[in-house]
C-alpha cells in the first residue's frame, strides 16, 4: 500500500486516492500535510472550520455528512467549499479531515 | 495557476477526443491483444479489510497495473472447480455458453462499445472471453479442435482480461433485448465476477458497500443514529419549504408498511430531494408506515458480486418485515434493487408467507403483481393514488422545468415498469418530452455507472459508456429545451449527474418523487415559494452554488 510522509517522522498508509487508512492517526499536523497534497498551502480559519466539522461528524456518526448538511452547518455555500478545497467536499475536504471516501450509490 | 485536472475528474477529458470514437479494431487478433490497463478505465481493488470482514478469499494488497496479481497458487484449479460447480448449478449459464451463434446482433447495442470502439466491449466478444475457456475445458469439440473451435487455454492474461472487461459491463441487459436467443449477458457477467471473486479479484467500489451493508444495514455504513439525524435534517428542510413538520416513523413495530429505499437517497444530492418527496407523500396520506435502521438499504451490491452475497444482503428486508410485524413492503426509487426483488428475493429468502398481499390502504387496490414478493414499487403505489384522485397536484409548480425521463435499466428491462413513472410525471408537470424511441423503455441506454462501476477512478469509461445516453439527453435539450432528466434509481441520479455535466451540461438530474412533492398541495401548507432544493419556484435562478 502507498504511504504518505507527514513530515514529522511519521509515515501513514494511504489508499489510491490519497485518503489515510487509519482515522485514529489523524491530527492537525496530518491535516496540514494532507492539505498540501490538495493544493492548499495554508490552512486558514475557514479551512479549519470545515475540517473540524467533518472530523467531529465522522467521530459521532462513523460516516461523512451530506454535503447539504455540511454547507448548512458551517454556513459555507458549495462554491465556497470548492474555493477552499479545489477537489471539492468529498475528495478534498474529507480527505484533509481524515475521513474515508464515501462509497455506494453516490 | 489553474489547477491541473486528474484522470478521475471530467475536466481531464477533451470533449472532441472522447467524441471521436475509433471503431477500427486492433491489428492483432482478439486472443493476441492483451489488456491495456490505463488509469481512468479500471477500478481499484477491494481493500483487504473488507474482504476479511466478509470472509471472502485472498484478501491482500494488489494493483491491477502490476504484473503480479498475487493470485493463489492453485488459481487454475479454483477457476475450473468454480466453473464446473456453476455450470451444474445454473442451467442458464450452460445454455448461454452453448447457444450463442455469434450473429453479432448485440455487437453495437452496448453503450461501452458505442462509446469506446473497443471490440471486447461488444457483448458477444465480452462473453467469448469466458466462452472460449468453457469450450476448451468443458466441451468435446473444444478439447479436440482447440483454437479452430474458438477455444483457448485459461492463462493469467485471460484472467486479467476478465477482470478488465467484466468490470466494464453494467449488467444493463440492453444487448439481451436484441439477442435472438435471449441470452442474458448480465448473467454471464455475474458468473464471471463470481469466478473472479473466488480468486480475490474484485473492486473496492463494490466490496466496501457490501461490507458496510452487512455490518450496518446499508451500503454507505450509516448507523441508526445517523439515519435518524439525516431524516430529521430532511424534515427541517421540508418545514422550511412547506411549513409542515412531517413525521419520521422509525423502527415502528406494528406499522402496516415497511418502506425500503437505496441509502444513496440518504447522502447524495439529488437523491436526497427524492427522499424528502417520499416523506412528504407519506405524511400527506397519513400512511401507517415505518423506516428501518436495520433494513436501511434497498440496493444490493451483492448482485454485482455473487448469488450468495445477494442472498446475504437481501435477507434483512424480510427479516425486518417479520420483526416489525408489518403487512407488506413498499420499495423506493432504486434500480438494481428491483431486479433482486423480482428475480431472486422470493426464491432465495422467501416465501414471505407471514406477509399479506399488498393492498393500498388509501385506494383499496390490491397489487396482484406483488402477490409473491409482497413488495410494491413506489411508482405503482403513487400512480394508483393519482388514478384514484387521492392527491391534490398543482402542475404549474413545475412549469419552469422541461422534463425528460430516463428509464433505469432494471425497472425497465427486469420489471417492465414503463408506464407508471410516465403517468406520474405527466400529472405533475406540463412539459414532458421523450428522448428518441431507440433510447428509452426496453431499449433504454445505461447511465454507464451501474453494477458498481460508478466510481471516479473509472471516469473515462463512465464518460464513454454515458455517451449514448448523454447524446440523447442533449438532443432533447436542443430540440425541446429540456432542462431536467428524471430517473428512478440512486445510481442513475449520482452517475447521470456527471454524464449530463459532461455531455448535456444544461440539464440537471432529479427524481420522480422530488417533482411529485414539488407539485403536491399539502393540507395546511404555507404558500409554496421554494422547491425542495430551497430554490425559488418558477424560473428564478437559485444562487448558483449547486
Amino acid at each position: 500500500m502507498a504511504t504518505f510522509d507527514v513530515g514529522d517522522g511519521r509515515t501513514l498508509e494511504i489508499d489510491e486516492d490519497g485518503f489515510i487508512q487509519d482515522p485514529t492517526q489523524w491530527d492537525e499536523k496530518v491535516a496540514e500535510a494532507l492539505a498540501k497534497t490538495e493544493g492548499v498551502d495554508e490552512m486558514t480559519e475557514e479551512h479549519w472550520k470545515l475540517v473540524r466539522y467533518l472530523n467531529d461528524y465522522y467521530h459521532k456518526y462513523g460516516v461523512a455528512p451530506m454535503i447539504r448538511k455540511l454547507c448548512k452547518e458551517t454556513g459555507f455555500k458549495l462554491n465556497k467549499v470548492y474555493q477552499l478545497f479545489p477537489s471539492g467536499p468529498a475528495k478534498g475536504a474529507c480527505k484533509v479531515a481524515g475521513l474515508p471516501k464515501p462509497t455506494g450509490c453516490v | 495557476m489553474a489547477r491541473q485536472a486528474k484522470f478521475d475528474e471530467i475536466e481531464y477529458y477533451d470533449h472532441k477526443a472522447l467524441s471521436a470514437v475509433d471503431f477500427r479494431p486492433p491489428e492483432t487478433g482478439w486472443m493476441d491483444t492483451p489488456v491495456d490497463m490505463r488509469p481512468g478505465t479500471f477500478i481499484y481493488p477491494a481493500k483487504p479489510r473488507h474482504l476479511e470482514y466478509l470472509g471472502f478469499p485472498n484478501p491482500r494488497e494488489w494493483n491491477p497495473q502490476d504484473d503480479d496479481w498475487k493470485l493463489p497458487e492453485n488459481w487454475k484449479e479454483i477457476i475450473f472447480k468454480g466453473m464446473r460447480e456453476r455450470l451444474d448449478e445454473y442451467r442458464s449459464f450452460r445454455v448461454f455458453m452453448d447457444i450463442c451463434v455469434r450473429c453479432g446482433a448485440c455487437a453495437d447495442k452496448c453503450h461501452f462499445f458505442i462509446g469506446s470502439g473497443d471490440p471486447k466491449n461488444m457483448p458477444v466478444l465480452r462473453a467469448e472471453l469466458i466462452r472460449s475457456v468453457y469450450r476448451n475445458d468443458f466441451t468435446t469439440a473444444g478439447k479436440i479442435l482447440g483454437k479452430l473451435a474458438g477455444a483457448r487455454e485459461v492463462t493469467i492474461d485471460v484472467i486479467k482480461e476478465w477482470f478488465y472487461y467484466f468490470y466494464q459491463c453494467t449488467e444493463c441487459r440492453r444487448c439481451s433485448v436484441f439477442c435472438p436467443y435471449g441470452i442474458d449477458t448480465a448473467e454471464i457477467t455475474m458468473m464471471a465476477r463470481e469466478l473472479l471473486n473466488l480468486l480475490g479479484l474484485n473492486v473496492n467500489w463494490i466490496i466496501e458497500p457490501v461490507a458496510n451493508c452487512f455490518r450496518t444495514g446499508n451500503h454507505l455504513g450509516i448507523q441508526p443514529h445517523g439515519l435518524k439525524d439525516t431524516l430529521e435534517f430532511f424534515a427541517d428542510d421540508i418545514e422550511e419549504a412547506t411549513g409542515i413538520k412531517v413525521d419520521i416513523p422509525l423502527n415502528k413495530k406494528g406499522a402496516e408498511i415497511l418502506f425500503v429505499t437505496p441509502s444513496g437517497d440518504f447522502l447524495a444530492d439529488p437523491g436526497t430531494f427524492t427522499c424528502m418527496g417520499y416523506m412528504m407523500l407519506f405524511h400527506e396520506l397519513g400512511l401507517d408506515y415505518t423506516w428501518s435502521t436495520y433494513a436501511s438499504e434497498g440496493g444490493n451490491f451483492g448482485l454485482f458480486t455473487s448469488h450468495e452475497t445477494i442472498k446475504r444482503l437481501n435477507a434483512k428486508i424480510y427479516a425486518e418485515a417479520k420483526r416489525l410485524g408489518v403487512k407488506w413492503i413498499l420499495g423506493g426509487e432504486c434500480g438494481h434493487m428491483w431486479r433482486v426483488v423480482n428475480q431472486y428475493m422470493d426464491t432465495v429468502n422467501g416465501p414471505a408467507d407471514f406477509l399479506e398481499v399488498p393492498r393500498s390502504p388509501i385506494t383499496g387496490t390490491v397489487f396482484e403483481n406483488a402477490r409473491s414478493t409482497k413488495m410494491v414499487h413506489i411508482t405503482e403505489f403513487t400512480a394508483d393514488l393519482i388514478k384514484h384522485g387521492k392527491l391534490k397536484l398543482d402542475k404549474s409548480q413545475n412549469d419552469h422545468i422541461r422534463v425528460t425521463f430516463h428509464d433505469s435499466c432494471n425497472p425497465a428491462r427486469a420489471m417492465g415498469i414503463l408506464e407508471e413513472p410516465r403517468y406520474i410525471l405527466k400529472h405533475v408537470c406540463n412539459h414532458f418530452y421523450e428522448m428518441p424511441e431507440n433510447t428509452i423503455r426496453e431499449q433504454t441506454f445505461c447511465c454507464g455507472g451501474g453494477a458498481g462501476l460508478g466510481t471516479d477512478e473509472n471516469m473515462e469509461m463512465r464518460l464513454r459508456g454515458g455517451l449514448p445516453r448523454g447524446n440523447a439527453v442533449q438532443h432533447v435539450h436542443e430540440r425541446f429545451g429540456v432542462n431536467h432528466l428524471v430517473a428512478m434509481c440512486a445510481i442513475d441520479r449520482a452517475t447521470l449527474s456527471t454524464v449530463c455535466e459532461y455531455w448535456a451540461p444544461e440539464v440537471r438530474v432529479a427524481g420522480i418523487h422530488e417533482l411529485l412533492a414539488n407539485a403536491m398541495v399539502m393540507r395546511g401548507q404555507k404558500k409554496r415559494t421554494l422547491n425542495l432544493r430551497l430554490e425559488p419556484i418558477n424560473g428564478e435562478e437559485g444562487d448558483g452554488d449547486e
